[in-house]
């Protein structure tokens, strides 16, 4: 049974179509890689797949569960982690803060623990900080643990997220342009993470990218979209020199 | 301001008094605040008669100073001699002691340090009350102002939401519990004889101000359904409308007295009970924000599509820190009626909310220690203002403008509430070791 499955999901935004009959396939330990012109629909995609909407037609599940009418929240802590394409991160809390948060489903004590800081709390915020350093010390941003996220380098930022988004304990992992922004030495330095989280945790990771290396080097099989369809799809080698695929994109720098 | 600074600098003497100063813990101020209460209780009225005052000036002198200009000098010895010197005396001199006493303490527990602390900032407020009992009712409505303030700072703070309906929260609590404690232990003109004997009353206050604090959480619900569907200016809209609702309602309602008030509350919240009430209120909202389902709500305010795709349930964390806030303006509410001994709901109108909200952007969003002391602050210069009269209105809003401009994000905005930091000895070793 294939962890992720996606079948004929269409949406509309209102008369607008974004994504149409869309299929997907992901197995336990895939890596797979989205590519497309800017406003293909590849960030509703993931959108779609986390339950910020609700697909017009289709059906998504993940193990074998429907993710359909669920809430985001819900489908996050079923395993689904998610990095976002302009960080979201939270402007006024620390790095530290923001891994711990991700494990907000796992917290076993109540409120009433939390108002009058039991042993309990005491236990479960141990354990919470216990497994946020070591996300922090596996991306290598654990200097920065107390510090404010909005006073860091974007690349740690970057790494932040990707470190929040680990601490769901993912299953599937979507990445939404994990380089975009960086400089060549940060790219190389990410892409390494990424493989490094791929290999040790045999996590399915299914991302977008504009930067065609990355998505060559880091992916198997890689799916290309145009308009909401996918027009292209196959492994490395073939997307490269497919005729759609290049006309897709040189379309795109006609216009712009 | 500048030379003065520049001679403060240069000065060995003074140099030396600022060091032993900076070493002094917490501990040695408490210390040092207390003999200086002490002495005030002691030797406070004949002094202040000398100096032509007619007895002890109520709030630090300021008073005095507005009401006859011609005490200024007076007043500023008063508070030289009785207040400022001795506490700097004996924090500067015990500041060694006092270090090893605080590391001692918070080597036994912080539990042990913390009781410790508030035993001794009790006292002290405790005997400063003695000389004049126009200062405890301050401090009484200090310290409910502190409980609201800090609750209001959870929503408008740590959940970043805008929310009008403290006032509405507050006259909920505050005639809920009323209405308990005169229905089952008072003697009254409109609910007849006490239910219950009026001997277990004061046992029974703490569970007629939950009373009131959930009856305020219940009102929170009406204003949370509808408005926390969405992010925005509608939980502002619909708060402000609940207060007016809950204000009009009572104004309604002739059984509890309608526009006229409520009155015979028993006087139950003496500065000991107002000063506990208090001090369990910052413990557990506290230690309700540092933990992670607290900061699920500082999650949520800065981005809560993020927050969900975090495994963040937005929705719940919503729910909880609004309901949880309203259940603490409640309590305060209750306090309050029972230390006035008399509600009437336009108290807890538009007056109200500016004063909360005054208190909690001028100490400080998201911040425990902001919330005290604006509160605190506000509250002693509406006193101290007092002889203005009239033109109190325009004073106290200017000295916030100004004050706002200088300090946009008020005093002590965005910081943690560390107990053991505030308590620690202040000897360079132990910084280092901490």
């Amino acid at each position: 049974m294939a962890l992720l499955r996606v079948q004929d999901m269409t949406h509309h935004f209102g008369g607008l179509r974004a994504v149409h009959d869309f299929d997907l396939e992901i197995e336990k330990g895939d890596l797979r890689g989205l590519i497309g012109p800017n406003g293909a629909g590849k960030s509703t995609i993931f959108n779609l797949i986390t339950g910020m909407y609700t697909p017009t037609e289709g059906t998504i599940s993940f193990k074998g569960v429907s993710l359909l009418g669920r809430r985001p929240y819900e489908i996050a802590a079923l395993g689904i982690g998610r990095t976002f394409q302009n960080l979201r991160l939270w402007r006024h809390m620390t790095v530290l803060d923001h891994v711990r948060l991700a494990h907000y489903s796992k917290i076993d004590y109540g409120l009433l623990d939390a108002f009058f800081g039991t042993a309990r709390w005491q236990r479960g915020e141990k354990q919470i900080e216990d497994l946020a350093y070591e996300l922090l010390e596996m991306m290598g941003v654990q200097r920065f643990a107390h510090e404010v996220v909005t006073n860091l380098p974007y690349g740690v930022q970057r790494k932040v997220e990707l470190a929040r988004a680990m601490a769901v304990e993912p299953e599937l992992l979507l990445l939404d342009e994990p380089t975009a922004g960086m400089n060549p030495e940060e790219m190389v330095e990410m892409m390494g993470v990424i493989r490094q989280i791929h290999d040790e945790f045999e996590l399915a990771i299914y991302l977008i990218e504009h930067r065609m290396k990355v998505v060559m080097d880091l992916c198997e099989y890689i799916q290309t979209l145009n308009f909401g369809e996918v027009i292209a799809e196959g492994t490395p080698e073939e997307i490269r020199d497919n005729p759609v695929v290049i006309e897709a994109y040189l379309g795109e720098e006609d216009e712009g | 301001m500048a030379p003065i600074m520049k001679t403060i600098r240069n000065n060995s003497f003074l140099q030396g008094v600022g060091g032993r100063l900076r070493q002094a813990p917490l501990l040695g101020w408490l210390l040092g605040a207390l003999l200086a209460v002490v002495l005030e209780l002691l030797v406070g009225d004949p002094v202040a008669r000398t100096l032509g005052m007619d007895r002890a000036p109520a709030l630090f002198g300021f008073r005095v100073m507005l009401k006859s200009p011609v005490l200024i000098p007076s007043a500023l010895v008063y508070v030289v001699l009785f207040y400022a010197l001795p506490t700097m005396l004996v924090a500067g001199f015990t500041a060694g002691w006092m270090n090893k006493a605080a590391g001692g303490l918070l080597g036994v527990s912080t539990l042990v340090s913390l009781l410790v602390h508030l035993g001794l900032l009790y006292a002290t407020l405790h005997l400063w009350g003695t000389l004049n009992d126009y200062r405890v009712l301050v401090l009484r409505l200090a310290f409910i102002s502190v409980i609201a303030t800090l609750s209001l700072n959870v929503v408008n703070g740590y959940l970043g939401e805008f929310s009008c309906s403290h006032p509405g929260f507050m006259a909920l609590g505050a005639y809920v519990a009323s209405i308990i404690t005169v229905l089952l232990f008072v003697q009254d003109d409109v609910f007849g004889s006490p239910l219950l004997p009026p001997v277990i009353g004061p046992f029974a206050f703490p569970i007629a101000l939950i009373a009131g604090g959930l009856a305020a959480s219940v009102g929170a619900l009406a204003v949370a359904i509808p408005s926390f569907r969405t992010r925005g200016d509608y939980l502002a809209i619909i708060s402000l409308a609940f207060t007016f609702i809950v204000k009009s309602l009572i104004e309604n309602l002739e059984v509890i007295g309608g526009p006229r008030g409520f009155m015979n509350q028993p006087q139950w919240a003496p500065l000991p009970v107002v000063f506990v009430a208090m001090v369990i209120c910052v413990a557990i909202i506290a230690s309700f924000v540092r933990s992670t389902l607290g900061k699920a709500t500082c999650a949520v305010r800065d981005d809560e599509t993020a927050a969900g795709h975090l495994t963040i349930n937005t929705r719940r964390t919503k729910m909880v820190a609004f309901l949880f806030a309203a259940f603490w303006a409640g309590v305060s509410g209750g306090l309050f009626a029972h230390v006035l001994g008399y509600v009437n709901p336009g108290t807890f109108g538009l007056l109200k909310l500016t004063e909360v909200l005054a208190m909690v952007y001028l100490g400080g969003l998201n911040s425990v220690v902001g919330s005290i002391v604006g509160a605190v602050g506000i509250k002693l210069l509406q006193e101290i203002l007092r002889p203005l009269e009239i033109l109190k209105w325009v004073v106290l809003p200017v000295i916030i403008i100004v004050f706002m401009m200088v300090r946009p994000t008020g005093l002590i905005a965005f910081t943690e509430f560390d107990v053991k930091q505030i308590l620690r000895p202040h000897n360079s070793q132990e910084r280092r070791g901490g």
